[in-house]
C-alpha cells in the first residue's frame, strides 16, 4: 500500500491532469477549482455525494462541457479544453455515459465495427473493407462481452445489461488510452456487478481508467485509489482505507452514513 | 445459420434487381411514345427520391429544399438548350426584357460539357455551403428543415424577379436540339429514355454501395445518436455535409434529365410544393430502403398523371389524404409491406422460443429485470 500523501505532494505528471477547473452553469458553480491527476495504467474511482461534480468532471475531460477556466492536459502537453468532442475521442479518450446509449437500428456487430480503432474520416469509411484481422478482433470482443449469439441482432432489442456490455465492448474496440466510465454497474445484479469489476481490473492493466461510482462496496472491492469530491472541489485522495480514515471525508460524506447506519455503505 | 439463410435471399434480391433493370431498359419495346416519355420523366424524378432517401432515410436529415437543387440542374441544362436553339442570337425572352447582350454568366453554357458539369456541381456547391455552415454550428432537425424552405423561397423569388436573366415566371423553354439531335424525334426520345434509365440504375447502385459501406453505417449511427457518434470520434457534420452534397448532386442530375423530357423548366417546378412532394414520394415508398424511394416516386407520379388527366382538382386532396394514411398506418411506407410476412414470422418464432434471450451466457443477461432496483440490491456485508 502506498504511504499516505497529500495530493499536492504527489508527482505532477500523469497521463491526464486537470488544473483548477471551474464550470459555471448559469451561476451555479458545478466545479470550483477542481484538481485531478491520473497516472498511466491507474484504475481510479471518483466518489462523492450527489452534486459533488463527478459527472461534470468527466464531461469536461471528454469535451461535452467547456470549463469557464482551467486546463485539462493530456499526456502533459495537449490541452483538451481547446478540442472538440470527436477530436478528444480520436486522441484516445473513451467515454461511457451512465444511461446506455447505443444506436438502436445498428446490429451489435455493426456497433463494434464502427467503434473499432480506425481512420474516422469520410473518405476512409467510404473505402473501408473488413479484413480477416478485423473480423477476428470483432469476434474476440463479442466473446468477451458475451454477445456472440446476438451479433446480428439490432441493438435496440437488447436488454439493459446487454446494452451496457455492448457499450463497454465499443469502448474497448476504440482502444483508448483513458477510459471514463460513469456508474458502469448501475442497474446490474450482484453477480453482474462482480463481473463488471473484474473486467474493469482487466481493462486497467493496459489502460488508465476513471470510474464514477456510488456503490462503496464496489469501490472497496475493486479500487486501487480513490478521489473524493465535495461541492466541486477535490476533498481527499488515496487508497480506500486512507480515504475512509480521512476526517474531512468522514465529516462530509462517509461519516454521516457510518453514524446513521453502521456498515451500510450504499452511498 | 446465416450463410444458408442469407444465400437464397441474396439470389432473390439479385434476381429482383435484374428483372427490374430489364423491365426498365425494355420499356421502349412495350410502351407507346407518350407513355415512354412520361415514364422517362418519372425515372428522372426517382433519382431525386434516391438522393433524398440517402439524406433523410439514412442520415436523418430532412430537406424540404431539394426543388432548388433539382431546379439548378434543370436550369443549367435549359440554358444550354436555349442557347443552341437561339443559334447565336440573343434568347427571345432576353430581348423582350430589353437586354442587348448575352450576360457573362450565360456564355460558358454554350458548351454542353460545361452545362452538364454545372448542372451537377452547382447544386453540390450550394449544398456544401449551406450544409457546412448549418451542420458545423449544429443547427439540425426542424431548424435545418426550415432553413431549406427559406432557401426555396429565396431562390424562386430570385428566379422570378430576374426575368431578363432567367425567363421569370415563364422559365426557359423552346428547345430544338442537343448534340445536333432533334429533341422532337421519336428515336431521340427513346435514346433519352434509355440514358435516363441507365442514370437511375447507376444512381441506385451508387446509393446501394454508400448505404452498405461503413460510411453508410456511420450515417445510420449519426441518425440514431449524433452525440454518441461524436464520442466515438466521428465528426457528424462532415458526414451530414457529404450526404447532403451527394443528395443535391443527384437532384441536379435529375433536373437535367427532366428538362430533356419535359422541354421546360420554370420557378414553379422548383418551389415549395414540388419540394414537399419529393419528400412525400420517399415517405410513401418507405424511407431508408432506396427501392421504396424509387417505387414511391414512380407510383405517385404515375397516379398523379392518371388522375390529373381526368380530375385535376382532386389530386392535391388525394395526395394529402394518402400522406396522412401512410404516416398513421404504414410508417415504413410501401417497402414496409414487403417485410411484413418476415416480421410476422419472426414474431411467431420469438413467442415459440419462449422469450428468447435465455442461455446466451456471459455478462449482460437479465440485467434489465434488475434495473431500477440497484439501491436496494446491494448492501455491505459488514
Amino acid at each position: 500500500m502506498r504511504p499516505a500523501q497529500k495530493p499536492e505532494a504527489r508527482k505532477a505528471s500523469g497521463i491526464l491532469r486537470c488544473e483548477e477547473i471551474v464550470v459555471d452553469f448559469d451561476g451555479f458553480k458545478a466545479l470550483q477549482g477542481m484538481n485531478f491527476t491520473l497516472r498511466q495504467g491507474e484504475l481510479r474511482f471518483l466518489i462523492g455525494p450527489n452534486g459533488a461534480g463527478k459527472t461534470t468532471l468527466l464531461d469536461v475531460i471528454c469535451g461535452k462541457v467547456k470549463p469557464a477556466s482551467g486546463r485539462v492536459l493530456f499526456r502533459g502537453e495537449i490541452d483538451l479544453t481547446k478540442r472538440r468532442e470527436h477530436q478528444i475521442a480520436r486522441l484516445g479518450i473513451g467515454r461511457k455515459f451512465q444511461a446506455p446509449s447505443i444506436f438502436p437500428s445498428l446490429t451489435v456487430r455493426e456497433h463494434l465495427e464502427i467503434a473499432m480503432r480506425q481512420d474516422r474520416g469520410v473518405f476512409a469509411t467510404l473505402r473501408a473493407k473488413m479484413t480477416p484481422a478485423d473480423e477476428e478482433r470483432i469476434a474476440e470482443q463479442l466473446r468477451m462481452i458475451g454477445l456472440e449469439a446476438k451479433a446480428g441482432r439490432k441493438a435496440g432489442s437488447l436488454s439493459h445489461g446487454e446494452k451496457q456490455w455492448l457499450e463497454i465492448g465499443m469502448m474497448l474496440m476504440q482502444e483508448p488510452e483513458v477510459l471514463l466510465l460513469d456508474e458502469p454497474a448501475a442497474g446490474m445484479t450482484d453477480r453482474e456487478t462482480e463481473k463488471t469489476g473484474l473486467l474493469l481490473r482487466e481493462i486497467a492493466r493496459r489502460r488508465s481508467v476513471v470510474v464514477v461510482e456510488h456503490d462503496m462496496e464496489f469501490v472497496r472491492n475493486f479500487a486501487s485509489s480513490v478521489t473524493v469530491m465535495h461541492e466541486g472541489r477535490l476533498l481527499a485522495e488515496g487508497s480506500v482505507d486512507e480515504v475512509q480514515r480521512d476526517e474531512r471525508v468522514m465529516e462530509v460524506y462517509l461519516g454521516r452514513r457510518r453514524d446513521a447506519d453502521a456498515g451500510r455503505s450504499t452511498a | 445459420m446465416s450463410v444458408f439463410s442469407l444465400a437464397p435471399r441474396r439470389v432473390w434480391l439479385l434476381a429482383g434487381y435484374a428483372a427490374a433493370a430489364s423491365a426498365l431498359l425494355g420499356a421502349p419495346l412495350y410502351l407507346n411514345d407518350f407513355r415512354l416519355n412520361l415514364l422517362a420523366k418519372f425515372l428522372a424524378l426517382a433519382i431525386v427520391a434516391l438522393g433524398l432517401d440517402l439524406l433523410w432515410g439514412y442520415t436523418g436529415v430532412l430537406s424540404l429544399g431539394h426543388g432548388v437543387f433539382f431546379g439548378l440542374g434543370a436550369y443549367a441544362m435549359a440554358m444550354h438548350l436555349k442557347l443552341v436553339a437561339s443559334g447565336g442570337k440573343l434568347p427571345d425572352f432576353m430581348s423582350w426584357s430589353g437586354l442587348t447582350k448575352l450576360p457573362w454568366f450565360w456564355k460558358p453554357f454554350g458548351s454542353p460539357a460545361f452545362a452538364m458539369l454545372a448542372g451537377l456541381l452547382l447544386p453540390m456547391l450550394l449544398a456544401l455551403l449551406l450544409g457546412w455552415f448549418t451542420f458545423q454550428s449544429r443547427i439540425k432537425g426542424v431548424y435545418f428543415t426550415i432553413l431549406t424552405q427559406a432557401l426555396v423561397i429565396i431562390t424562386t423569388t430570385l428566379f422570378v424577379g430576374q426575368q431578363a436573366y432567367t425567363g421569370g415566371t415563364n422559365g426557359i423553354t423552346g428547345y430544338t436540339t442537343l448534340f445536333g439531335l432533334r429533341l422532337s424525334d421519336p428515336r431521340v426520345k427513346v435514346w433519352l429514355y434509355l440514358v435516363t434509365a441507365v442514370a437511375l440504375l447507376a444512381a441506385f447502385a451508387l446509393c446501394r454501395y454508400l448505404a452498405g459501406s461503413r460510411f453508410g453505417r456511420v450515417l445510420r449511427a449519426i441518425r440514431d445518436g449524433e452525440n454518441r457518434a461524436r464520442f466515438i470520434g466521428y465528426d457528424p457534420s462532415r458526414y451530414q455535409v457529404t450526404a447532403f452534397c451527394i443528395s443535391a448532386g443527384l437532384a441536379g442530375l435529375a433536373g437535367m434529365l427532366f428538362v430533356l423530357h419535359v422541354g421546360i423548366i420554370s420557378p414553379s417546378m422548383m418551389g415549395i410544393v414540388p419540394s414537399i412532394e419529393m419528400v412525400l414520394w420517399v415517405a410513401i415508398g418507405g424511407r431508408g430502403t432506396l427501392v421504396g424511394a424509387v417505387l414511391g416516386a414512380i407510383l405517385m407520379n404515375g397516379a398523379k398523371s392518371l388522375l390529373s388527366e381526368s380530375y385535376p382538382e382532386l389530386w392535391t386532396l388525394l395526395i394529402g389524404l394518402l400522406f396522412v394514411a401512410v404516416v398513421i398506418f404504414m410508417p415504413r411506407g410501401l417497402a414496409g409491406l414487403v417485410d411484413l410476412p418476415a416480421a410476422l414470422r419472426r414474431r411467431r418464432e420469438r413467442t415459440d422460443a419462449g422469450g428468447g434471450s435465455g442461455g446466451v451466457g456471459g455478462f449482460g443477461n437479465a440485467a434489465g429485470a434488475e434495473a431500477g432496483g440497484a439501491e436496494g440490491v446491494r448492501h455491505s456485508p459488514v
